[in-house]
Order: C-alpha cells, then structure tokens, then sequence
C-alpha cells in the first residue's frame, strides 16, 4: 500500500491551479476585504452609530474650544486643527476595536476555516487591516462633510485628498494589527474590551491629535514622540488642510508608519494561528 | 487500494495533559473512516492537527502524499475542513460564504459563479442562496459548511462531528450527502462522531479512541463480531472500550462550545 508521492497528478479533475506568488497574495488581501465590504452592505447600523462619537468631538468640544481660543494654533483657527485629529481618533477607534471580530470569528469557528485554506498568514492579517480601513473610510466622508459645514480649510487637491487615503489605510493598518496581536494573545471578548479601552485613551491624549505636542510636560512629549498616532495626525493635518505644513516631514511620517505596519504584520501573522488551537 | 491519509505516532500535549498519544492510523483511498470516542478522546485535536491548525507536539502524518509537518502549504491545498462548531457567516448569503471560501482556496474568479452553483445544486440549497445565512435552519447551515468545504474538489475531507445537534431528519439529509460525496467525487473522509448508529451506516471501518489512543479498529461488522454476543451493536463496543470513561470526558471548554452549538441550532 502506497500514497502518491508529492510530485503526483492532481487526483480530481478540478484541482485549482495556483496563481503566482505576489499576484495570489494580494488577491487574497483583497477577498479580505470584499468580504468585510459586503457585511456592511447587508448591515450599515454601526458605521452611522460610530459617526456620533466625532460628530461630538467636532461639533461640541470643537466650538467651544474655537471660541475660547486656549489653545495656541497659530494661524488656524482651533476647529482647523482638531478636524484631522478627530479623522485620526476615529480611525483609531474603528481599527483598536477591529481584533473582536476575530475573537468573534474563533467562537465561532470561522477562523479555522481560513487557516485551514492555503492562504498566506499574512494576507489574513493584511486583509483584516484593509477591513479596518474600509470602515475608517467612511468615518472619512462623515467628517470630511461636517467640516465642510463647520467651515474647515479643506485642501481639495485630488492628491492631497489620495494622500489622506493613504494615510488613512497605513494608520488603520497600524492600529488594526496591533488590535489583531492582542486579541490572538488573549483570546477572549472581556479580557479584550479591557485592554482597548485602557489602550485607547492613552493613545488619543498623548498625540498631537487636539493639542500641539509642545504644550505637554517633558515626559508626556516623549511618550507622543514614540506614539504612531502622532504621525498619522501630522500627515494628515498637512494633507487635509489648506496651507498646513508637517511638523516632520509627510515623507518621514509614511515611512514610520509603513515600518511599524510592517513590523505588527510579521508579528500578528506569527500569532494568528494560534487562536485556532 | 493506495492510501490517502496516515499518522505516525501523531502525539499533541497540552501542559500536562497527553490530548492524543501516538496515533498511527491509514486510510485508503476513497475510504470513509470514523474516529470515535467520549468527549475529550481526542478526535477533535487529531482532526485540527490533520488539518495543519494545530502542531504536533511529535509524530508526524501524511495527507494525500503530503508531510504535514513540512508541507503545511500543499495539506492546506488538497483538504476540506468541517469544524464542530456551525462556523458559516450569518451576516453574509449562502452564496458570500461560499464565494470567499472559494476565493480563499483559489478558485478563479471565472470559475466561481458555476462552481457555487454546482454546490448550491449538490446540497439542495438552490432556491436560498440569496437568503443570509442567520436565516438558515441548523441543517441548511451544515449542508452550506458542507459545500463550503468542497467547492475545491479537496482529496481528503476532514468532517468534526457533521451531525451534532441536528435533528433526525436534517442528520439523514447530511448522511445522504457525505455518501454522495464519496460516490461521486471519490474523496477520502474523516469524521468523527460520537453516535455510532452514524458510524455504522457511513464508515467504511472506525477507530474506538479513548483517552487519546485508540482502543478498537476495524469494520463496524468486524468489531461487532469480536464481541461474541448475540446482536451487539457498535453500542456495546464502544462500552467494552471506554469502560467508565463513558460519563467522564469533556472539558469545561468542550462542553460549553457544544451548548453553544445546540442553541444556535434552536
């Protein structure tokens, strides 16, 4: 009694015929997040539910703080400067929640199912962060229209515009994966509220998202200058407003957020199989 | 008949605890095997780590010609996973939850649209595939898990308990269909069950797993017979087998995925 060999001929007539490489593994990516595209088409709820959280932001704390004019943003008005913020927060929101749903995936054995086909780990992981972004788009366009009302200095360039895209998918990335890491170590829905709800607050206050990191006392710039959010929201403030300018460099803020997207990915591929077990 | 799937002294630890202790088994070709067993036997993490989601701790396996543990990829290329759990995605349609997992297994995209319906047709699901799956009873969604997991055509199925939770009459749908699968398409299947009238009417030959070894292997009829009592069933094997072990198995973990299976089966 013999098996065949791995060099044998398919045995059932319709044995798919894999793609190459690069081309298969961004076509994975993809399906990721077809996928997610077409749960909210069945589902819209929480993207309008998630859209008061900024609305608020914008709408209360934002004029308010226009009017008292405590904070010194120098030739933008204080509504100017949080508007990207509140983009960032929202992604951030959107993206460290974004590892529930494969806590949710695992409970339900969804999770097994993918890590059972011959997709790559990491397109998995990929894939997940272009979900996330998918999401974050849509927070984009509800603050991208209350700016709009409340005013806001908008850059409309088309590039300018593709640039906060980008921005948008490299910092949904970033937050997202993370959020996948945390949920593949703890492996249950309680356990991971806690920890992002302790996470995110940090986070969003310790950036430059509503006020400009030079107000902070030593120790608290130190902590903005290693937090990746602040370097999502220096890019976008640079691209989403008329006449803004980095504080860092647009360029050197894509390439850390590219770098530490990268680093999450290769981690969160490593403990992705594990919430199989 | 040349063999489709073989373990090694197929060894997984948790801790302390020794989940499945050097299993060697083969099955042939076109062969329905079951592995059966109380709860906490083992079936189940042979099964994940057949299906390359669970690394074994020693030993090793061959699945349609290919090392587990070296070739994860091409496993992963020629098998179909069933999970214990109703793992299909209630937020989507039937015909979502197979075009990602046919995207997923790379089927061309040209391809998809018939080989969805050709499943669809195979499980007599046709008339609901618009329909979201949180619509579906319990035995429409295991018929979906089903065409799911051979949308691709895998060589070797893995099915972990197909039939729990569903009543008699979605069970004997899901028994038709798993004969059909080998019948027309030649694959070889692993299922574990606990119920052993399912092993008797659908299993070429079973194992008797208990605490992780196997304590029995053979044809229903040749165990039955080993026996030597008149009219023993594969009940009284299974007794024989187990012993006492019968009441005591199953995690806290186990048990409360299995509850949870039943509930959304309503």
């Amino acid at each position: 009694m013999r098996y065949p060999g791995p060099g044998a001929p398919p045995a059932a007539s319709g044995d798919p015929v894999p793609p190459d490489g690069a081309i298969r593994f961004v076509g994975k990516t993809l399906v990721m997040a077809e996928l997610e595209i077409r749960k909210l088409s069945h589902d819209a709820t929480e993207l309008v539910t998630r859209a008061f959280q900024p609305a608020l932001w914008l709408l209360v704390f934002g004029q308010v703080f226009t009017r008292i004019r405590a904070i010194p943003t120098g030739e933008f008005r204080y509504i100017d400067f949080m508007t990207p913020g509140i983009l960032a927060q929202s992604v951030l929101f959107v993206s460290i929640f974004y590892g529930i749903s494969i806590i949710w995936e695992r409970d339900l054995g969804i999770v097994h199912k993918f890590l059972a086909s011959p997709t790559p780990r990491a397109a998995l992981v990929l894939g997940k962060s272009l979900s996330a972004a998918v999401r974050s788009f849509t927070q984009a366009v509800f603050i991208y229209i209350l700016a709009l009302l409340l005013g806001v200095r908008i850059n409309w360039n088309p590039l300018a515009l593709l640039g906060v895209l980008v921005v948008i998918v490299l910092g949904s990335a970033v937050f997202s994966t993370f959020s996948l890491i945390i949920a593949c170590i703890v492996k249950s829905r309680e356990r991971f509220m806690g920890i992002g709800q302790v996470l995110t607050m940090p986070l969003f206050f310790a950036s430059n998202a509503i006020y400009p990191i030079s107000l902070m006392p030593g120790w608290l710039q130190v902590f903005s200058r290693v937090n990746p959010l602040t370097y999502e929201v220096d890019a976008l403030r640079a691209l989403m407003l008329e006449g803004a300018v980095s504080a860092y460099g647009i360029g050197w803020d894509i390439a850390i957020l590219l770098v530490v997207v990268g680093v999450f990915t290769w981690i969160a591929a490593a403990v992705y199989p594990q919430v199989a077990y | 008949m040349s063999i489709a799937l073989e373990t090694f002294s197929l060894t997984r630890r948790f801790g302390s605890l020794t989940a499945v202790s050097g299993l060697s088994l083969a099955v042939g070709a076109g062969e329905t095997f079951g592995l059966l067993g109380p709860n906490g036997a083992g079936k189940t993490t042979t099964i994940k780590m057949l299906a390359t989601l669970l690394p074994a701790t020693s030993g090793g396996a061959s699945v349609a010609g290919f090392d587990l543990r070296r070739q994860p990829g091409e496993v992963r290329r020629v098998i179909g996973y069933v999970p214990q759990l109703l793992s299909a995605d209630g937020t989507l349609t039937g015909r979502e939850n197979l075009e990602i997992l046919g995207l997923l297994h790379d089927i061309p995209r040209r391809d998809l649209h018939r080989r969805v319906d050709e499943a669809l047709e195979f499980m007599g699901l046709q008339d609901f595939g618009g329909r979201l799956v949180r619509e579906y009873s319990g035995g429409m969604i295991r018929r979906l898990e089903v065409a799911q997991s051979m949308l691709h055509r895998p060589r070797v199925l893995f099915l972990d308990e197909p039939t729990t939770g569903l009543d008699p009459v979605a069970r004997r749908t899901v028994w038709q269909l798993i004969r059909r699968l080998r019948e027309d398409f030649g694959m070889t299947i692993l299922l574990t069950t606990h119920l052993m009238e399912e092993a008797d009417r659908l299993c070429r030959r079973v194992a008797i797993m208990n605490r992780g070894a196997v304590a029995a292997i053979g044809t229903p009829a040749g165990l039955k017979k080993g026996l030597r009592k008149p009219k023993a069933t594969l009940d009284d094997v299974f007794i024989r087998c187990t012993g006492s072990q019968l009441e005591s198995g199953g995690t806290y973990h186990e048990i409360s995925r299995t509850r949870r299976t039943a509930r959304r089966l309503g």
